[in-house]
């Protein structure tokens, strides 16, 4: 069957452009057309579009993407995590203190911090949903909770606050590589023979291209966007979890097993905030107590960005990681244009008024009320 | 009881339901056959909502039997209820306003297509019988993909009808779904409920609403303080006397006389 034969002649014709409109990524893509030709103009020449400008602000979008993913999926279930940046703070030293304090291997150390960044998200979403407390309250108490475990540990037990040696110990590692590698490695040698892109003239990387492949983190994001998109647009969960942040009672009515979703885009969150730490302490080699601060606001901004409602049941991962990608490239072109990196806030604030004003009037449109 | 086409397909004796002190029911008895409108009329506070949360599955009757197609039966939760064919349409409609009509239509029970070791939703068939059965309510949707929220009430009444209807429901308990519409919308939930009934369903109308009552049921009880008034068929019973009944007699009466009649 097809959707012909008669038509209402009440329901007025809507316009294509109302249609897109209530798309949840329009304003994202409005958005990240605007920043990229904001900095063509104003940074065309700074160095921002080569290569290495390229990747700069690439590996700084695949973060910011990686941590609205999760953060997407969980609002779109009608929920917070506002625990992510502490959970990226904690994760980094979990893997530092297992690998170079107790000398555990890598590998271990990583499989054992996700189990543990996993168990407490899902722990943070079984109190949510047992108390029926706003996650907003749970998520923050956890978000000190965490942070303040991520001071303490290494503060008792090496007397400092940044650990550091974790290259050292990733070397040979069969996990290590899959957060902190390369991927393409062979094409960039072969561009910058080809003279595609500059190679270092001098100093002990003489000859090897300035762009040696690109990093997990990104290859990272680019799967976490592809498989969270597909699952939340095209798959049976995925109605639940639209259903689960839409109307928890109503869904319930029909057998949707509401808890279970909630506490499992919770363990998401957090595997992504991990996914996150990892790259980071792998490429770093080292793990910081201050790490991630603020993050959890950041994917927040990004997602609400991309269209998605605070109030949960609509939203877009891809709106999300665009988001993401107009932070990224912001925070990054500022310093390529040379303006005051602080000017990146005050962008950050103006950026999410917009976005949420757009978006209840988007709301508006798509249920109808006035 | 020797046709069995009109035996009850739901019978519920002597029901009581007490929540602590306070008896909610108190000796209720209901039956209703396929292809009839059984309609239950009630003021507030006349224990509908507990009645028909006893049908549903989701309270245990304190004292008293139900029969389900003949065999006693005793469910443990509203789920159960549904998988026999007990769906309950609820005032407040179990409708998210921001999802598709298609998305919400399949809510719970999404039609499933394997791609490789993959299960995806299968869009195509959901958004065909989505619009299909749609029609069949005299509903024409602009597109599977239009957002519940744009719908009217008495449409997004429709919808939830059709969702049941569509999973095999047997016994289709309406909670007032005319309580909140105009006079159009109205029409066209009754025409659907019509529709319904005529497909060999049974049909439990709650309403307050006596006016809306006579004009699709087949039968009518009323419930007054946790009790039935007896059941009356179509064309036994006037308008004046269900609303006297409904309203506990009396006080009702002098009332209306006080009124002029227009109550």
């Amino acid at each position: 069957m097809s959707s012909t034969g008669m038509v209402d002649e009440r329901i007025k014709k809507t316009s294509r452009l109302r249609t897109a409109f209530i798309r949840p990524e329009l304003g994202a893509i409005v958005g990240v057309v605007a920043v990229f030709l904001f900095f063509a103009i104003f940074a065309g020449d700074s160095g921002m579009f080569n290569p290495q400008g390229v990747l700069n602000w690439s590996t700084v979008s695949a973060q910011f993407v990686i941590i609205a993913v999760g953060a997407c999926m969980l609002m779109i279930a009608g929920e917070f995590d506002l625990s992510v940046g502490s959970m990226i703070g904690f994760a980094g030293m979990s893997i530092a203190i297992m690998s170079v304090t107790m000398a555990w291997p890598v590998w271990l150390a990583i499989l054992l911090t996700f189990a543990i960044c996993m168990s407490i998200g899902a722990l943070t979403g079984t109190i949510v949903v047992r108390t029926g407390l706003p996650s907003f309250i749970v998520s923050l108490a956890f978000l000190f909770i965490l942070r303040g475990f991520t001071i303490f540990f290494p503060q008792v037990i090496e007397r400092r606050t940044i650990i550091g040696g974790i290259s050292e110990r990733a070397e040979g590692d069969w996990l290590a590589p899959l957060f902190g590698g390369k991927v393409g490695e062979g094409f960039f040698r072969w561009l910058a023979e080809m003279d595609i892109i500059a190679t270092y003239s001098r100093g002990a990387r003489a000859g090897e291209p300035m762009v040696s492949g690109i990093p997990m983190l990104i290859v990272w994001a680019l799967v976490l966007v592809i498989v969270a998109h597909i699952v939340l647009t095209r798959t049976r969960f995925g109605n639940w979890i639209f259903a689960s942040g839409g109307d928890a009672q109503a869904a319930r009515y029909v057998g949707v097993p509401v808890n279970r979703v909630k506490i499992q885009m919770f363990m998401f969150t957090a595997f992504c905030a991990t996914v996150f730490a990892t790259c980071q302490v792998i490429e770093f080699g080292s793990a910081g107590a201050d790490r991630g601060l603020l993050k959890e606001f950041e994917a927040i901004i990004a997602v609400v960005i991309g269209g998605a409602l605070l109030t949960g049941g609509f939203g877009s991962v891809i709106g999300a990681a665009l988001g993401a990608i107009i932070f990224g490239v912001v925070q990054q072109g500022l310093f390529f244009a040379g303006v005051e990196s602080s000017l990146f806030r005050v962008f950050l604030g103006v950026i999410l008024l917009f976005a949420v004003i757009l978006n209840t009037y988007i709301r508006r449109i798509i249920t109808g009320e006035r | 009881m020797s046709d069995t086409v009109h035996a009850p397909i739901v019978e519920m004796k002597d029901i009581e339901k007490h929540f602590g002190p306070v008896i909610a029911l108190n000796g209720v008895s209901f039956d209703v056959r396929p292809g009839e409108c059984h309609c239950l009329l009630g003021d507030n506070g006349a224990g509908k909502s507990t009645f028909i949360k006893t049908m549903s599955g989701v309270h245990k009757p304190t004292r008293g039997t139900i029969l389900f197609e003949g065999k006693e039966m005793r469910f443990d939760s509203p789920r159960d209820a549904m998988i026999a064919g007990i769906a309950t349409v609820y005032q407040d409609l179990a409708m998210i306003p921001l999802m598709s009509v298609t998305r919400n239509f399949w809510m719970g029970r999404e039609p499933v297509r394997r791609v490789g070791p993959f299960r995806f939703m299968d869009f195509r068939k959901a958004n065909d019988v989505t619009m299909e059965e749609m029609r069949k309510m005299g509903i024409n949707l602009r597109s599977p993909d239009q957002a519940v929220g744009t719908l009217s009430g008495g449409e997004r009444q429709t919808v939830a009808i059709a969702r049941a209807v569509y999973f095999g429901a047997k016994v289709l308990i309406l909670d007032e779904p005319t309580s909140a519409l105009g006079v159009r919308q109205t029409a066209n939930v009754l025409s659907t409920i019509d529709k319904v009934r005529k497909g060999g369903i049974a049909v439990v109308f709650i309403t307050h609403n006596v006016r809306h009552a006579l004009a699709v049921g087949d039968r009518f009880t009323v419930l007054n303080r946790g009790k039935t008034l007896g059941t009356a068929k179509r064309g036994q019973i006037t308008p004046e006397e269900l609303q006297d009944l409904m309203a506990g007699g009396q006080e009702m009466v002098a009332l209306e006389s006080s009124l002029g009649g227009t109550v």
